[in-house]
C-alpha cells in the first residue's frame, strides 16, 4: 500500500513535467488546444466527434436494446430500471454532441427509458488511450458511464471476460467519478478502483475529459489533466490476495450509457429531475 | 521557422491591438462613469465579528416578541479557533421574548459579494432542533436582495450549512451579512442553544443546477379587468449542493427578471407587481441569471371579468368556514398544507369531502359568475372507472339544493395538476346560485388521494 502511494506520487511529478512542457508548447503554438498532459499516446486510430446530426453513425455504433431480459440479464445484471431504446428521444446527435436522454415514462413494463451504445463488432481493440469528453446528468438514481467490455463475454461470461470502467458517476454525488476494473475474483462490489473528486467544480455543469491509457503493464486513469490512478497486474494480485488475474490483454469494445436505478445508485426519488441528458462531445482512441 | 516567425509577428500585432483597445476603453470609462468599489471580504465571524457594526447583533423589534438577550459570543465553544456565536432560543413564554432573531450588518457601505456563490457556516445544536429561518441580504432597509432558507436542521455535532446565492452578480454592494430567526416549534416549546462558527461568504464552485420557480412552479390563469394588479408570489430557487443534496432558498423578487410577453396588456416591475392596463392576453414569466423559472401566469384581461376566489395563489380569497368538514360517513383526511412553499389542499383516503362556506356570512352569490376554475392533481395512478364528481350546493330561502358535474378518468392525469374551467351551466340542477355554500369532491373511493389548488369562480 505504501509502495502504491509512492508510485502515484512519482507519476504526479512526471505529469507536472509534461504539463510544463505543454504549456510551453501552447505559448509557442497557439493552435495546440489539446492540453492533455498525462497521456503519452497520440496517434489517433478511432474517433467520433458527433459532427453529423441525427442517429449515431451506424458504422461506429450499435445499440443494446431492452431491459436485459433478452440478453439473459434482466435489469442488466444490476436491477437497473430503464428500458434501452434507439428512439431519437433517447439517443440522438445534435450540434456536435451525442445526447443520451433518460426519461420517466411507462414503456414495455419499465418506468424509465434511456440508451446504451456500443462499438461491439465495429471497433474492438486491446491497449491504447481511450478518452471521451462528457457532461453527466444529476440527481439520485442516475448512473452514467463510459466503459469497456471484453469482446468474448458471450463465450466467457462476465466477469471472466473483463470490464474496464473509465468513468462512472452516481447522480447524487455530482463532484465524484470513479474508475475501476472488474475481472474474475474482483467484480461488482469487489472491483478494484478509485474515486476522483472535484473540490471546486461539478461533473454535471460542464464538460470534463475522462480517459485511460492501457498497456500490458498498467491501466492509468485520468480526469482532465489529472492522473489519479494506475492499476497494474501486481495491484490485482495484491488486492485479491493472489486470487485474481490480469485479464486485460484481449480486445475490448466501448460502451456509453445512462442507467437509471440499480444496485449501485439506488432508485430515483421524488426530487430526481427527468428527463435529463448525458452529453458526449467526442470519443477518441489513440495508440503509440 | 518561417512559419513560427509569422505567428509571432501576428501575436505581436494582436497584442498591440489589444493594448490599444484596452487603453481607449479605459479612457472612455473613466470619463463617463465612476465605479465605486466595495470591499470583497467574505468573512463575517471567525473568532470575532469581521467588519460588522459595533452592535454586532441587531435584534428584531422586541415589540414583536423578539428576545434580544439570548445572543452572545462563546469563548468556550468553537468549531475552529477560540470562539463561536452562541444563541439561546427562548421558550415561547419567556418574559424577554418568545423567539430570537435579527441581522448582522456590514459596518461600512456594504460589500462586493459578486465573487462568492454561497453563505456558509458551521452550526451545532444542544439538541437536534431546526433553525426556522437563516439567510442574508436583510438590512432592515429595503431588504432588496434578501435570501432565506427555512428549517435548517441542527445536529449535536458541528455541521456545515450552505445557503446558495441566487445570483451573485446582483450583490455589488450588500450590507445584510446574516439573518436568522429561531423559535421552539421543533422542540415542543423547550428552549435550546445553538452555536455558529466560521460564518462567511465563499466561492465553493460545487453548487449547481439552479432551478427557480414562481407560483410554486405551477401555471396560473389570471382572468382580470383593466386597472387590477397582482404580486407574483411563492418565489423559490432550488440548487444542488456538492453533497448531492438539494437546498431551496426564497430569493427576494429583485433577483428575478420578470417579463410580460405583451407589456401593452400588463406590465411587471422588478418587485413582481403586475399591473393590467389594457384588454387582451399576456404571459408573465420570470428568470434568475438567465434560467427560466418554472411557473407562469397567463393574464386574460377583458372588460367584464369578475372573480370570486375560494383558494388561489393569485387572487384575494373570500373567507370560508373550512376546507374539510369531517362529515359523518366521511373517510377523507387532509386540508390545506404547505407543499414546497406552495399552499395547496391535499386530501387523502377520499370518499367525499367538501369546502364549506355555508355559514350565512360566508355564502357566495355567484349569480354573475359563469365558470368554476380549479386545478386537480391525482396523487396516485389514474385507472379506468375513476372519477371526481364536483357538487355545488346552493341555499335559497333556507332550502339546500345540490348540483353536480363529473370529471371522468380520461380528463385526469396522475401526479400532475390539470386545469379545469367548467361552465356553471354544466352543473346539473344548478338553477339558482345566489347562495352557494358547499363545494364537494366525491370519488366514492375510486380515487383516494387528490390535491386541489386555485379554486375560483369567474365571469369572463
Amino acid at each position: 500500500m505504501k509502495n502504491k502511494i509512492l508510485n502515484t506520487h512519482m507519476r504526479s511529478t512526471l505529469g507536472y513535467r509534461i504539463l510544463s512542457l505543454s504549456v510551453f508548447l501552447l505559448v509557442l503554438g497557439c493552435e495546440n488546444d489539446d492540453a492533455q498532459t498525462v497521456a503519452r499516446l497520440t496517434t489517433l486510430v478511432w474517433e467520433d466527434n458527433f459532427d453529423v446530426d441525427g442517429a449515431p453513425d451506424p458504422t461506429r455504433w450499435r445499440f443494446d436494446l431492452g431491459d436485459g431480459t433478452a440478453q439473459g440479464i434482466p435489469g442488466w445484471g444490476n436491477d437497473e430500471l430503464q428500458y434501452y431504446t434507439d428512439r431519437p428521444e433517447n439517443v440522438t446527435v445534435q450540434n456536435g454532441f451525442l445526447l443520451i436522454t433518460a426519461k420517466e415514462e411507462d414503456f414495455n413494463g419499465a418506468e424509465f427509458t434511456s440508451a446504451r451504445l456500443t462499438t461491439q463488432g465495429l471497433f474492438e481493440r486491446a491497449y491504447g488511450r481511450f478518452e471521451a469528453r462528457i457532461r453527466v446528468p444529476f440527481g439520485q438514481g442516475y448512473w452514467p458511464a463510459f466503459w469497456l467490455l471484453g469482446n468474448n463475454c458471450d463465450e466467457n461470461p462476465w466477469p471472466a471476460c473483463g470490464e474496464i470502467d473509465i468513468m462512472e458517476n452516481v447522480g447524487d454525488e455530482p463532484t465524484i467519478v470513479f474508475g475501476s476494473v472488474h475481472g474474475p475474483g474482483y467484480s461488482g462490489g469487489d472491483s478494484i478502483g478509485k474515486d476522483y473528486e472535484l473540490t471546486d467544480d461539478r461533473f454535471d455543469t460542464g464538460f470534463h475529459v475522462f480517459g485511460i491509457e492501457w498497456s500490458p503493464e498498467s491501466i492509468n486513469y485520468y480526469v482532465d489533466g489529472d492522473l489519479y490512478q494506475s492499476i497494474t497486474p501486481e495491484d490485482i494480485d495484491e488486492e485479491t490476495d493472489g486470487e485474481g488475474q490480469w485479464i486485460f490483454d484481449r480486445p475490448f469494445y466501448i460502451i456509453l450509457n445512462v442507467a437509471v436505478g440499480g444496485n449501485l445508485p439506488g432508485p430515483p426519488n421524488d426530487e430526481t429531475v427527468f428527463p435529463q441528458t448525458m452529453l458526449v462531445d467526442y470519443v477518441r482512441v489513440y495508440e503509440q | 521557422m518561417k512559419n513560427l516567425l509569422y505567428i509571432n509577428v501576428r501575436r505581436v500585432l494582436f497584442l498591440s491591438l489589444a493594448i490599444t483597445v484596452f487603453y481607449s476603453c479605459e479612457r472612455d470609462l473613466s470619463e463617463d462613469a465612476q465605479f465605486a468599489t466595495f470591499p470583497a471580504n467574505g468573512d463575517i465571524f471567525t473568532d470575532d465579528p469581521v467588519g460588522l457594526t459595533d452592535q454586532f447583533f441587531d435584534s428584531f423589534d422586541p415589540a414583536t416578541g423578539a428576545n434580544p438577550e439570548g445572543f452572545d459570543r462563546d469563548d468556550e465553544v468553537a468549531f475552529e479557533g477560540s470562539a463561536s456565536i452562541r444563541i439561546d432560543v427562548p421558550a415561547p413564554d419567556d418574559p424577554d421574548g418568545g423567539f430570537i432573531g435579527g441581522i448582522f450588518l456590514d459596518r461600512g457601505d456594504g460589500r462586493d459579494l459578486t465573487g462568492f456563490d454561497a453563505l456558509t457556516f458551521y452550526a451545532r445544536g444542544s439538541t437536534t432542533a431546526t433553525i426556522g429561518e437563516v439567510g442574508f441580504g436583510t438590512d432592515f432597509g429595503e431588504n432588496k436582495f434578501a435570501v432565506t432558507a427555512n428549517n435548517i436542521r441542527l445536529s449535536t455535532d458541528w455541521r456545515k450549512i450552505i445557503i446558495p446565492i441566487p445570483d451573485p452578480s446582483k450583490l455589488v454592494q450588500e450590507r445584510g451579512m446574516f439573518f436568522f430567526s429561531a423559535g421552539t416549534q421543533s422542540t415542543n416549546g423547550f428552549g435550546f442553544t445553538f452555536w455558529i462558527d466560521e460564518l462567511r461568504f465563499e466561492r465553493l464552485g460545487t453548487i449547481g443546477q439552479s432551478r427557480p420557480s414562481i407560483l410554486g412552479g405551477n401555471d396560473g390563469r389570471f382572468p382580470t379587468t383593466v386597472g387590477e394588479s397582482l404580486t407574483i408570489g411563492q418565489l423559490q430557487q432550488t440548487f444542488n449542493l456538492g453533497s448531492g443534496i438539494n437546498q431551496t432558498v426564497i430569493p427576494a423578487p429583485s433577483y428575478f427578471d420578470f417579463k410580460s410577453s405583451d407589456p401593452n396588456v400588463a406590465f411587471v416591475n422588478e418587485l413582481g407587481e403586475v399591473t393590467v392596463i389594457n384588454t387582451g392576453t399576456t404571459e408573465i414569466t420570470a428568470s434568475i441569471a438567465g434560467v427560466l423559472a418554472a411557473g407562469r401566469i397567463s393574464v386574460e384581461s377583458s372588460a367584464t371579468a369578475q372573480i370570486i376566489s375560494l383558494f388561489s395563489d393569485l387572487f384575494a380569497d373570500v373567507p370560508v368556514d373550512n376546507f374539510n368538514g369531517f362529515f359523518e360517513n366521511q373517510t377523507t383526511q387532509g386540508g390545506v398544507i404547505d407543499e414546497n412553499g406552495n399552499d395547496i389542499i391535499k386530501y387523502t383516503n377520499l370518499n367525499f369531502v367538501s369546502i364549506n362556506f355555508f355559514s350565512e356570512e360566508n355564502r357566495i352569490d355567484a349569480s354573475e359568475m359563469t365558470t368554476l376554475n380549479l386545478q386537480i392533481r391525482v396523487d396516485e395512478t389514474v385507472d379506468t372507472g375513476d372519477f371526481i364528481r364536483l357538487e355545488l350546493n346552493n341555499f335559497l330561502n333556507g332550502v339546500e339544493s345540490g348540483s353536480s358535474f363529473t370529471i371522468p378518468s380520461t380528463e385526469l392525469i396522475a401526479n400532475e395538476f390539470v386545469d379545469f374551467a367548467i361552465p356553471l351551466s354544466e352543473f346539473q340542477g344548478l338553477t339558482d346560485r345566489s347562495g352557494l355554500g358547499l363545494l364537494f369532491f366525491v370519488t366514492e373511493g375510486t380515487i383516494s388521494n387528490i390535491s386541489v389548488d386555485n379554486i375560483f369562480f369567474s365571469a369572463e
